[in-house]
């Protein structure tokens, strides 16, 4: 496919998107766009992780350490020195930013690489996790409560449902748009080039490490500002909420089942695990983790028979076509 | 100045010495090639040359300038490139991008870069497979894009690592011609090469390594009738017949 | 910070390297798949969970005693690590190493969200007279069920190593996850190598999971405890490294019985998984390993 076409169609596709997402909550019931944001809430941390883990090739097991850091940082801003949680938001990326280059810096200096990475991360979100229990249960042993003020934009609180959607809408949108440039570029080529041979990338003059730790900063801010939309969509937060395991299994499942480093992958991802986790909480009830139970049936299917996720299978199977066709 | 100058390199792996003391130069434009019997240590030298490892002792000149414990990398930036024995593609990324991957140490602009990746293709012969994954590339194209890979960062020296070894004679050919009109272009070239076919047709000069040791420098014709060289490839070869 | 009695540093280095053989134990299963197959187990500890659960079951629905249920865990715990090998981990040995991870991560979650469902998160306990037995040796009290632990754990290990090192198939195992293009001209069929690696491994976190039964709760979330402790012991004393494995668990039994006399609540947790950053970082061949460039 040329290129201008392939541009045109996603234009197109975005634009149509965007129309019918922005009319959505006009004609769907609250809960439902309730569950639309957290599609688009998984689908926004998922793009972000897909930087890093997808583009980039550094699978974080961890990343609800950024996330958790993310909403502690802005909550605790807002709670102690009243400070406005936009201005909150906008801090808690630079703090995710500063750990996450740090603990990047770490290893990728040293070489960790693959599921060693992976689990040092995992590592890293368990630390703060644990550090934050402690600190909890002595500070605030009924999680944080953000005080509630007027429903006003410039508040970032609502009532109602529907302006959290709009907003969480906006990052995706933003976020999709931010990897779709960084895939078209230079610096999205350089990812990819890492992820795939490391050595190759560094003889052909590609600064491994620096794109690494760049790869990481963009993921960690992202991920840190979802950690505010939440805290300002449920005004409270605990320790699990923050820095559990399964929210660091959430957020890179969507893009593991639609596709990492794949634009559109982790929204598709998402949109595909909150159906099966509705459908599934109707059909066998309302016990905790029997979604999980499905998302790991799911995962296994994936990773067995589509170890590229869905969008990542199509686009092969689409040069394996395309391929065929010049000999 | 010499383009590029070995000084006394070094390189150990626990007790056992790759490189011992090797010296050697390159003038600008020339194409030298290096011969050795297996495990000679001639892939050592080139990982050792390219910064992907640091050598125990010596020291390396590039353009006058020491780049001896710099990052592949920063060596890259400085226009020296290798291609790796084994191939190294970017498998899940298409020919094209491959390519544009070199392109982009120099050109920022997408539009450009893709541009000159074209461009690139052509003179290697890929650009009817721009489009296909390097994955599924048959091994001559490999070779052919490993080249590619590292003639888009627009070096002015270039390791080649067996570039024509695994090649049907006609591709064979093929890359000994496009390795000459790189030389052409004013691009100078170290080689690593088993096919000696290639080696004799494309070298000025050629250093014979053994042991990690220069045994012999010269034209190839001189080469080809120092006793010590054939004394070293007969030796392989007897070991060889024992061996079996 | 406390500084503790010395009555209480005797206990808890005690209890330490007691809890540090089943620590072991559940290690050596893990690393024996990581050095056959150079597979991450996520799932290792909803493994051992189901051991526990088998002995649990079995005491309460038949009235075995948890010790005698090793009989059933043991066989039947090799039998299901080796199906899933068969039918799951086979199919992407050659898939890049984090889908490896992955699809152990989703049969974890398989496995523990499907007990949780059953099963409930309650916590159970296994009421056997012995549970909570203890003899007092001067100012430390021994419990039975942990001396019992440790002392199969160090029996089965002594078992292993043995097996490993003498027998036929210990011996391919071992050529295996050492050299694998020499084992395949040497004619070992890697595929069964893998099947009854992973079946050991296990039924080695199986047989942990029974013999800790006793002494502690039995719960679909259990294995998430032991688990990371696992990766930490392995990571330790070296992956793929066996006695390694039975060392780390005694050094982080022990790290961890003695911090949580001197440091509160969650924090002696917190240093496991800093050691375990650290050693990943520093030591990547573990603390017995040679130094890897």
């Amino acid at each position: 496919m040329p290129e201008s076409r392939q541009r045109f169609l996603k234009l197109a596709l975005f634009g149509i998107a965007g129309v019918i997402l922005l009319a959505l909550p006009q004609y769907i019931p609250e809960y439902h766009t309730h569950l639309m944001t957290t599609v688009l809430f998984f689908g926004y941390l998922g793009t972000a992780w897909n930087i890093l883990g997808g583009y980039a090739g550094q699978f974080s097991f961890g990343h609800t350490a950024f996330f958790g850091i993310g909403a502690f940082t802005s909550s605790l801003l807002q709670l102690h020195a009243g400070v406005n949680p936009w201005i909150g938001m906008v801090l808690a990326g630079i703090v995710g930013t500063m750990v996450g280059l740090f603990i990047g810096s770490l290893c990728f200096r040293y070489g960790l690489k693959g599921p060693f990475f992976a689990l040092a991360m995992l590592a890293l979100a368990e630390m703060l996790r644990l550090v934050s229990i402690q600190w909890m249960t002595a500070k605030y042993p009924l999680g944080i409560n953000i005080p509630l003020l007027e429903d006003s934009l410039l508040n970032f609180q609502f009532r109602d449902k529907v302006p959290y959607y709009y907003i969480i809408l906006l990052m995706t949108a933003a976020a999709l748009l931010l990897a779709d440039a960084l895939e078209k570029r230079r610096i999205g080529s350089y990812f990819k080039a890492i992820r795939e041979n490391e050595d190759a990338a560094e003889s052909l003059g590609v600064n491994a490490f620096k794109y690494k730790l760049i790869a990481m900063g963009i993921s960690a801010f992202m991920t840190a500002i979802g950690g505010t939309f939440y805290a300002q969509y449920y005004l409270t937060l605990d320790d699990e909420a923050a820095f559990g395991v399964a929210n660091s299994i959430e957020i890179l499942l969507g893009p593991i089942i639609g596709g990492s480093g794949t634009v559109f992958g982790p929204i598709l991802g998402a949109g595909i695990l909150e159906f099966l986790s509705e459908t599934s909480r109707n059909f066998l009830g309302r016990y905790s983790g029997v979604h999980l139970m499905v998302y790991g049936a799911v995962l296994i299917i994936v990773i067995v028979f589509l170890p590229d996720g869905i969008l990542g299978g199509l686009k092969k199977a689409f040069y394996k076509i395309s391929g065929s066709k010049q000999k | 100045m010499f383009l590029l100058e070995i000084k006394d390199v070094t390189k150990k792996f626990g007790g056992l010495t790759a490189i011992g003391n090797l010296s050697f130069h390159l003038e600008k434009g020339e194409i030298l090639g290096i011969i050795g019997p297996n495990g000679a240590g001639k892939t050592t030298l080139f990982n050792v040359v390219t910064g992907f490892y640091r050598p125990d002792g010596g020291a390396i000149f590039f353009k006058g300038q020491e780049i001896t414990g710099l990052k592949p990398h920063q060596i890259a930036k400085r226009g020296l490139v290798r291609t790796f024995q084994i191939t190294q593609p970017f498998p899940n990324l298409t020919v094209l991008e491959n390519v544009r991957i070199g392109a982009y140490s120099r050109i920022k602009s997408n539009r450009e870069a893709t541009a000159e990746a074209f461009r690139i293709l052509k003179t290697v012969g890929l650009y009817e497979q721009r489009n296909e994954l390097s994955s599924v590339l048959p091994i001559g194209h490999r070779k052919s894009l490993e080249l590619a890979k590292a003639l888009a960062t627009n070096p002015e020296l270039i390791l080649l690592d067996e570039v024509v070894a695994g090649l049907n004679t006609m591709e064979a050919n093929q890359m000994i011609t496009t390795i000459k009109n790189l030389q052409q272009e004013g691009i100078t070239i170290l080689l690593i090469e088993h096919v000696m076919k290639a080696i004799m047709s494309l070298s000025d000069r050629i250093v014979v390594i053994h042991y990690g040791v220069k045994i012999a420098e010269g034209a190839p014709q001189e080469i080809s009738k120092n006793p010590k060289v054939i004394e070293a490839y007969l030796g392989e070869e007897y070991v060889f017949a024992k061996g079996q | 910070m406390t500084l503790p009695g010395i009555p209480l540093l005797l206990q808890s280095i005690v209890s330490g390297i007691l809890i540090g053989g089943v620590y072991g134990l559940v290690a050596i299963g893990l690393t024996l798949i990581f050095g056959v197959m150079k597979i991450i187990n996520f799932a290792h500890g909803s493994f051992m969970m189901l051991g526990m659960f088998t002995t649990y079951w079995l005491y309460v629905l038949l009235g075995i005693d948890p010790y005698l249920s090793l009989l059933l865990t043991i066989p039947l715990l090799f039998l299901f690590g080796l199906l899933v090998e068969r039918f799951l981990i086979d199919k992407i040995l050659d898939a890049p190493e984090h889908n490896q991870l992955l699809l152990t991560l989703g049969i974890s979650l398989v496995i523990e969200n499907l007990a949780l469902f059953l099963w409930s998160p309650n916590f159970r306990t296994i009421d056997v007279s012995y549970a909570n037995k203890a003899t007092t040796l001067g100012p430390v009290m021994i419990s039975f069920p942990k001396v019992v632990a440790f002392v199969f754990a160090i029996f089965l290990t002594t078992v292993l190593y043995y097996f490993l090192k003498n027998t036929d198939l210990g011996k391919a195992i071992r050529a295996a996850s050492e050299e694998k293009e020499g084992a395949l001209t040497v004619g070992i069929n890697l595929k069964k190598i893998y099947y009854i690696a992973f079946g050991i491994g296990t039924a080695c976190v199986g047989a942990a999971g029974t013999v800790a039964a006793p002494f502690f709760y039995v719960s679909p979330q259990v294995g998430g405890v032991f688990v990371i402790t696992a990766f930490v012991v392995v990571v330790l004393g070296g992956m793929g490294n066996f006695l390694g494995a039975l060392i780390g668990g005694l050094i982080i039994g022990l790290a961890e019985s003695v911090g949580a006399a001197i440091i509160p609540g969650q924090l002696k947790q917190f240093i496991i998984y800093f050691i375990f950053i650290l050693v990943l970082l520093f030591k990547p061949a573990g603390l017995f390993g040679k130094a890897n460039a």
